[in-house]
């Protein structure tokens, strides 16, 4: 299963991230060793084996709907990057 | 009696505090004035809170005078930069976060404020904590105080390096596949990863949310197990946190081992074993013997599939946790011309290179067409790892094994090679997989001077066992009293 250059700008443009033409190279060779160095999974036989998702018991954790103070709208701004009104502001989406 | 106060332990120190012989104030100015004049060569705090850190010592000398101390007032600890304290910046070692001053505090930074301690700042780590050295920090590395030319282990490295270097009487790390335990054992103090579930990991910042926890570094057991004390329990605000109550931690510290049944696996004695590390391990399995412990071989199968579940796993879950960093709500914004122009760049400029690393391997693990073959695979091997050690813990109450294959390495050394990174956690991973406890103490040093440690495992819960064991082995031995010169 060795990734291609093309696959790794593609998973990149899926993460949201830029890769550099170096940086491409060398992503491509340590993706690939440390795939290669997963790939030891396959020599277990697991048919029949259920996931483990949660290594103790989780049931879900209901509350009661009640109205609770939360943070004030300005200490849930104050670490925004742009902010204008009360809103969080971000550049243009269309 | 009012000289180096800041090499005692909490069990050394609260006493003098208690009878009021020392003050609470002077033990913080002492600790602020040994962090500036040494941490500039070691690099372990990212922020110290100097103001903060006094006016808390001043609070904890008023609890003092009106005899309403609690377990830890005034007791100066450091945390690990993962966790956010309200109003102190918290950077998780990013430059992503570089500006973050959190609006609350985590459950435990709240409950060890309730308990009376002193923060004297954040300390360094691995970015988001995906590292095994604190070289990924973006702040540059913490050095190991017992050689600077050494890492310190991680990510949980500030940590394990401030306590071992007395910048602070002890700290809280968080272990996702080792962080705690491995930087432990590399600077020669305690560290205890919890079983999951055990301590609330409301305001941890996330990495691989099915496999992090949050425990104490200390210098010594004893700390370690007052620490567990005051963090433990449930906390509604992690759906994850288990609605079991925690057990008096200290009461079996110094009870005798007699009869206990530990378990060495023989998977964890193999091909790239460190032999000083092996001798050091061996010689404190006969130190465990001779205090009454019955040693029974036993075996762990799929220890050698650890680090390949784990990186199927840890990544896939923080590829999806860190996709919240897009320059929006907080943290550091990229210019871009457009919304996607933004979030890349944020992203790209923002994370450092394991972490896109380890973003990128968990968006291709997870991605269509891929999920059965790893994400599902791992998941099931996980099942098969958990079912050794629930098979194992038929035969025995713990298990003890080496908590790294060598001493710490050198700075750089491994850097260039994150696959051969990934290897220095294989005896610790399989705790996290497992769900399971487990603690490193000092047990030895090599021939270069640096810290061993011993790892001890134990059944989901068994923390009480563990420290009790920890405790004993402690107590039969010197090497926790040794200090670095500095």
């Amino acid at each position: 299963m060795a990734l291609t250059r093309e696959e790794v700008l593609h998973v990149a443009n899926l993460a949201r991230l830029n890769l550099g033409p170096e940086e491409v190279e060398l992503f491509t060779q340590q993706l690939n060793d440390i795939l290669t160095y997963i790939e030891k999974l396959q020599e277990l036989d697991t048919s029949g084996v259920p996931c483990l998702g949660h290594v103790v018991p989780v049931f879900n954790a209901f509350r009661e709907d009640a109205v609770r103070e939360s943070i004030p709208r300005d200490a849930a701004l104050a670490n925004a990057p742009a902010r204008e009104e009360g809103n969080f502001v971000v550049p243009r989406i269309i | 009696m009012t000289d180096a106060l800041y090499s005692l332990s909490i069990s050394q120190l609260a006493p003098l505090l208690a009878r009021r012989e020392v003050s609470p104030v002077e033990v913080t100015e002492q600790l602020l004035q040994r962090i500036s004049r040494l941490d500039r060569g070691l690099n372990c705090y990212l922020t110290v809170d100097a103001d903060g850190a006094k006016a808390q010592a001043r609070d904890a000398e008023a609890l003092f005078s009106r005899g309403e101390a609690a377990a830890l007032t005034g007791i100066p600890l450091a945390l690990k930069d993962v966790l956010i304290t309200q109003g102190v910046r918290t950077t998780c070692g990013s430059r992503i976060l570089e500006n973050f001053v959190p609006p609350f505090d985590a459950t435990v930074c709240a409950r060890l404020r309730s308990a009376g301690a002193v923060f004297l700042g954040k300390v360094n780590m691995d970015e988001f904590a995906m590292g095994s050295s604190t070289e990924n920090s973006a702040f540059g590395p913490t050095r190991n105080p017992w050689n600077r030319e050494c890492i310190p282990g991680g990510s949980s490295g500030g940590s394990a390096a401030a306590v071992a270097a007395d910048l602070c009487l002890a700290s809280l790390g968080s272990d996702t596949g080792g962080s705690i335990r491995q930087p432990a054992s590399h600077c020669g103090v305690v560290g205890l990863k919890p079983t999951y579930g055990r301590v609330s990991r409301y305001g941890l910042v996330a990495y691989a949310s099915s496999l992090d926890q949050i425990g104490p570094v200390a210098k010594e057991v004893r700390d370690a197990a007052l620490l567990l004390q005051c963090i433990a329990g449930h906390d509604p605000r992690d759906s994850t946190s288990v609605d079991v109550a925690a057990p008096d931690y200290l009461a079996g510290l110094g009870r005798e081992i007699k009869g206990l049944k530990i378990g060495v696996p023989r998977e964890y004695f193999g091909e790239g074993l460190d032999p000083e590390v092996e001798a050091a391990v061996q010689k404190a399995l006969k130190t465990l013997a001779g205090l009454g412990a019955e040693l029974v071989e036993v075996s762990l199968p799929h220890t050698g599939y650890g680090v390949a579940t784990y990186y199927v796993l840890a990544v896939a879950e923080a590829s999806s946790n860190l996709a919240r960093y897009d320059g929006v709500k907080y943290g550091f914004r990229g210019e871009g011309k457009n919304l996607l122009e933004m979030y890349a760049a944020t992203r790209t400029q923002g994370f450092g290179p394991e972490v896109r690393r380890r973003i990128m391997l968990g968006t291709y693990a997870l991605s269509a067409g891929y999920y059965d073959a790893y994400y599902r695979k791992a998941s099931q091997v996980r099942t098969l790892i958990r079912r050794d050690f629930e098979g194992a813990f038929q035969e025995c109450d713990l298990l003890a094994t080496p908590v790294s294959p060598t001493p710490a390495f050198r700075l750089g050394e491994k850097t260039a090679d994150p696959l051969t990174m990934y290897l220095s956690d294989i005896f610790t991973i399989s705790a996290n997989l497992a769900g399971i406890p487990g603690i490193s103490v000092p047990c030895g040093f090599s021939g270069g001077g640096l810290p061993i440690g011993l790892q001890l495992m134990g059944p989901p819960f068994g923390e009480a066992a563990l420290l009790q064991a920890a405790y004993a082995f402690e107590q039969a031995t010197d090497f926790h009293k040794s200090k670095p010169g500095l």
